[in-house]
């Protein structure tokens, strides 16, 4: 399951590296084409109200989208690992707070908090990333914070800190070590939920600017031409999303059902 | 002679897994008479658990019985279709689990584990259930108010005593006891087992009692068959075998365990550990660790033979 | 979470005083943190609100007005204390209260979330126990690649899909809007007592007029499945997965030995004891739900207070933004904090 994950998201990837060289048409060059035609020939996947070809945008669209993803998972994971190590190595009342602060942040529905935060900001990569980047610190800090507390208490831990261990050694070589497994499932699931918000934002007009290619916009746009009838202006660009998703999601799944021995164990 | 209640022919069980097939039970044949009490021991691995699951077509999957024939009072086990199985389950075959805290629902009364029962497989109506049921409480020594309350509520020994009733609550032919003893402490497995024995006399009950503990077995089977990677090495009346045991591993067995009538003994533990079921050694499964090994042990794997009325699978008495 | 331990009647009582006491410094932070979100970090939202340079004397109007000429600690003292009374502060486009507003949207939303949520419940409750019966077949396969799909759409897409297919295309139902012209419901009046809950499904009823009835049904039926099927996929995989836990557990082969049929098996057994995980799963979702609610109020034009948020931000009202927001989180610590109530009342392992 894990595989077939992955080689879907290599393959969006690799789709949106390579679209600049793949690309028939200049993806925001309007009126290359009869407006609003349904796929053919001569332009596969339709063309929209402007005049531009679908295929161009579809292959183009996931650039945005990708960047923000990974922007906002690198800095969302840094910080939340980091606060969730030292607030549950250090316990007490540093634990506490932090924990009282991550709750608070994840009492939002994400999407309310990227918006709010996104309104603040203003548009762009960057901005989008910090405000998705801020809504999904509390799963990385929860899940590295209950990951810590049980191997801080494992005997082989113990029995280091009795040799004389330094923290920070104790740490590195012991903790560290069991983290990585769940952490790398987090990050693949904070992937699929990064870009699902990140249409979303995109989607409310919350996140580029109108004039990129972006699968977000083509879903706005859309948005006024169902009645219209063309399915082709949303359909593709809508599955390329659902594609993505859900090749991080299986991955993120079939990750977890690795590491989870007792689900593995009833096979 | 009357026929046996229960007669298992030759039956071989396998688990599938990721390495291979685990031969849990391999040709195993016994017989049990009505009103007699049979003890199978065994190390944990043996197949003996395995073994009672079968009586009760309930091999959990990925096990299954490969081999094999089941008759109990005339009936087919493994013939038979689901319904009928469910049929008996409970009713005419029962069995008593090793852990009673978690072998009853813990979101449901002990009233109402009596009543399902009862509902399932009779048509006795609520209220008379539930005086059945505090019948059977009476019967065990508890309290009949506790009916209405949750199994944690209950000591272990208690538990137990609740395990039992609901075995015994529909006078079933056979009754199978999977370690009953085992998750109690020393104290209350004495009263269990006292129990156990006062109620087999007044039920009159046949009794297969599954057990690690050769202690247990002294007190409480009339036969014993002893279990080893699978196999039946040695089957015959309890005295006998305590008195005289025949195979090395039994011998073992019995020289592991303390004994309070010659405490100057030392114990001596079988060197060794039991086989892997999925690449067994050649030959006899014993051979690894018997002490009176010898060429024909390592080349074919000894058929029981009758020896001192008993039944032994070793080649010292072939 | 710290979780009830087993005893008398005293530990869930002091479990909930725990709890409750625990939501206290949780919602300031909550509070805090918006305040520090929406008026913090841009500075002065005002100036943001009129992005072109407005005259002075407007944005000094409206400094005050608001209460932002005043400094950052007493604007949140001001905030803090208003909020306990349940204001919210004013709107920066009328100056009316931005509670009102948001308290006129909420029924909407409390309708949506309402239903999809039990949608999504039966739904993924059904799919779970089905995959779980039948494990490792291809209908289990089937079921479990179902939810990782549903996971994966966007629900606006989704609700655009259904738009196209079932409301452009087939006609069978609206396009959007919660109700049509003439057919809000008015609720019950008797005497001098009004009874309005908001929620249209429940208020047609009251009033005894079917036709109105139906027709709310009708429009909440496309937000609802595209909400519904979006969440429900981890319903699916938590009862699954709960039932094969259970399934596996002893009391099960126990009650199989007791010769008790697979139905009740089934439900008796195995889902009464996967029931508990299931109603906090409804807990942790519940923020999810509403951010789903937000796109799915969008695309059907549904006007709860998702749509209320959306259309704010368009005007640049960031007292009814910071409004909305604080509200969404309230609601959700106030499901968290219900739902650990009631699985600890629940748990007869803990009650008795």
């Amino acid at each position: 399951m894990v595989v077939i994950g992955a080689i879907t998201v290599l393959a969006v990837v690799m789709m949106t590296i390579l679209s600049p060289y793949i690309s028939p048409f200049n993806p925001s060059a309007i009126n290359v084409g009869p407006l609003l035609q349904p796929p053919n020939s001569r332009f596969p996947l339709g063309t929209n109200h402007l005049g531009e070809d679908m295929l161009s945008r579809v292959l183009w669209g996931g650039w945005v989208m990708l960047q923000v993803a990974i922007l906002s998972v690198v800095i969302c994971s840094i910080i939340g690992v980091t606060i969730g190590l030292v607030g549950a190595y250090a316990g007490g009342f540093v634990d506490k707070i932090s924990s009282l602060v991550m709750d608070s942040i994840y009492a939002f529905p994400g999407l309310v908090l990227a918006i709010a935060i996104s309104a603040m900001l203003g548009p762009g990569v960057i901005n989008m990333a910090l405000a998705i980047a801020v809504v999904y610190i509390p799963s990385y800090f929860r899940v590295v914070r209950s990951q810590v507390l049980t191997v801080k208490e494992l005997t082989y831990v113990e029995a280091a800190r009795a040799l004389g261990a330094k923290s920070r050694r104790i740490l590195t070589r012991y903790i560290l070590p069991n983290l990585l497994p769940s952490v790398v499932v987090v990050i693949t699931l904070n992937f699929a939920d990064a870009i699902l918000t990140a249409a979303g934002l995109t989607f409310l007009g919350l996140g580029v600017p109108v004039s990129t290619a972006d699968w977000g916009w083509d879903l706005t746009y859309g948005r006024q031409l169902l009645f219209s009838g063309a399915w082709w202006v949303i359909g593709f660009p809508g599955l390329m999303i659902v594609v993505t998703v859900w090749g991080f999601t299986i991955m993120g799944e079939g990750l977890s059902e690795l590491l989870n021995p007792k689900l593995r164990e009833i096979a | 002679m009357v026929e046996p209640l229960l007669t298992v022919r030759e039956l071989s069980v396998e688990y599938a897994s990721k390495r291979g097939q685990v031969k849990a039970v391999t040709d195993v044949s016994l017989f049990l008479d009505k009103g007699s009490t049979l003890g199978i021991v065994g190390e944990s691995g043996s197949g003996k658990s395995t073994l009672g699951f079968a009586i009760l077509n309930l091999v959990p999957s990925p096990g299954r019985v490969v081999a094999g024939k089941i008759m109990f009072d005339h009936t087919d086990i493994l013939k038979q279709n689901e319904d009928n199985m469910r049929r008996i389950r409970g009713a005419e075959i029962s069995m008593i689990f090793q852990d009673p805290l978690t072998s009853l629902n813990p979101l449901l009364k002990i009233r109402d584990h009596f009543t399902e029962l009862f509902r399932v497989h009779s048509s006795t109506n609520h209220e008379d259930s539930i005086s059945r049921a505090g019948q059977l409480l009476d019967d065990l020594g508890i309290a009949r108010e506790r009916l209405s309350d949750y199994p944690h509520q209950f000591s272990g020994g208690m538990r137990q005593r609740v395990m039992i009733g609901l075995a015994l609550a529909l006078n079933p032919k056979l009754v199978i006891a999977d370690e009953p003893t085992t998750a109690l402490d020393v104290i209350v497995e004495a009263q269990i087992l006292e129990l156990m024995k006062k109620l087999k006399d007044a039920y009159g009950l046949t009794l297969i009692l599954v057990t690690h503990n050769i202690g247990i077995v002294a007190e409480m089977a009339d036969r014993i068959a002893v279990m080893y990677a699978g196999r039946i090495i040695e089957m015959g009346p309890t005295n006998d075998i305590f008195a005289d045991p025949l195979h090395p591993y039994t011998k073992g067995l019995l020289e592991s365990a303390p004994n309070i009538l010659h405490p100057e003994r030392s114990m001596r533990p079988i060197p060794g550990s039991p086989p892997d079921l999925i690449t067994l050694p050649t030959g006899c499964k014993f051979h690894p660790r018997c002490p009176r090994v010898f060429e024909t042990c390592r080349m074919s794997d000894p058929l029981p033979v009758e020896c001192k009325r008993r039944l032994v699978a070793c080649h010292l008495y072939a | 979470m710290p979780q009830p331990q087993q005893g008398g009647l005293l530990t869930l009582r002091s479990y909930v005083v725990a709890r409750v006491l625990l939501t206290i410094p949780m919602v300031l932070l909550l509070l805090t943190l918006v305040f520090v979100i929406l008026r913090v970090i841009p500075g002065d939202p005002v100036l943001l609100h009129f992005e072109k340079a407005a005259s002075p004397a407007a944005m000094d109007a409206m400094r005050h007005e608001l209460g932002t000429d005043k400094p950052l600690i007493n604007q949140y003292i001001d905030y803090v204390w208003g909020l306990l009374h349940g204001d919210m502060g004013k709107s920066m486009i009328d100056y009316s209260p931005v509670s009102q507003q948001v308290m006129s949207a909420f029924p909407a939303t409390l309708e949506l979330a309402i239903y999809s949520t039990a949608f999504a419940v039966v739904l993924g409750i059904l799919l779970g126990v089905q995959s779980s019966r039948r494990f490792h077949s291809a209908q289990d396969h089937g079921i479990r690649t179902f939810g990782t799909i549903t996971y994966s759409l966007p629900v606006f897409f989704l609700g655009m899909v259904l738009q196209l297919t079932l409301a452009v295309g087939l006609h069978l139902f609206p396009t959007g809007g919660r109700i049509a012209i003439g057919m809000e419901p008015v609720g019950l009046t008797i005497g001098s007592f009004h009874i309005a809950t908001g929620l249209f499904t429940v208020d047609t009823l009251l009033e005894g007029n079917l036709v109105k009835f139906v027709t709310a049904l009708r429009y909440l039926f496309l937000p609802t499945i595209s909400l519904g099927l979006v969440i429900c996929g981890t319903f699916i995989r938590m009862t699954r997965s709960n039932m094969l836990e259970t399934l596996r557990m002893d009391f099960v082969t126990a009650a199989k030995a007791r010769g008790l049929p697979n139905r009740v098996i089934t439900y008796t057994y195995a889902l009464k004891n996967a029931f508990l995980p299931i109603l906090t799963m409804i807990g942790l979702q519940f923020a999810a739900l509403l951010a789903g609610a937000v796109l799915t109020e969008t695309t059907f034009s549904w006007p709860g207070l998702g749509s209320y948020l959306v259309g704010r931000i368009g005007f640049r009202d960031y007292t009814a933004i910071q409004g909305a927001v604080v509200f969404f989180g309230l609601l959700v610590t106030l499901v968290s904090l219900v739902v650990d109530l009631l699985y600890a009342y629940l748990d007869p392992r803990v009650r008795l």
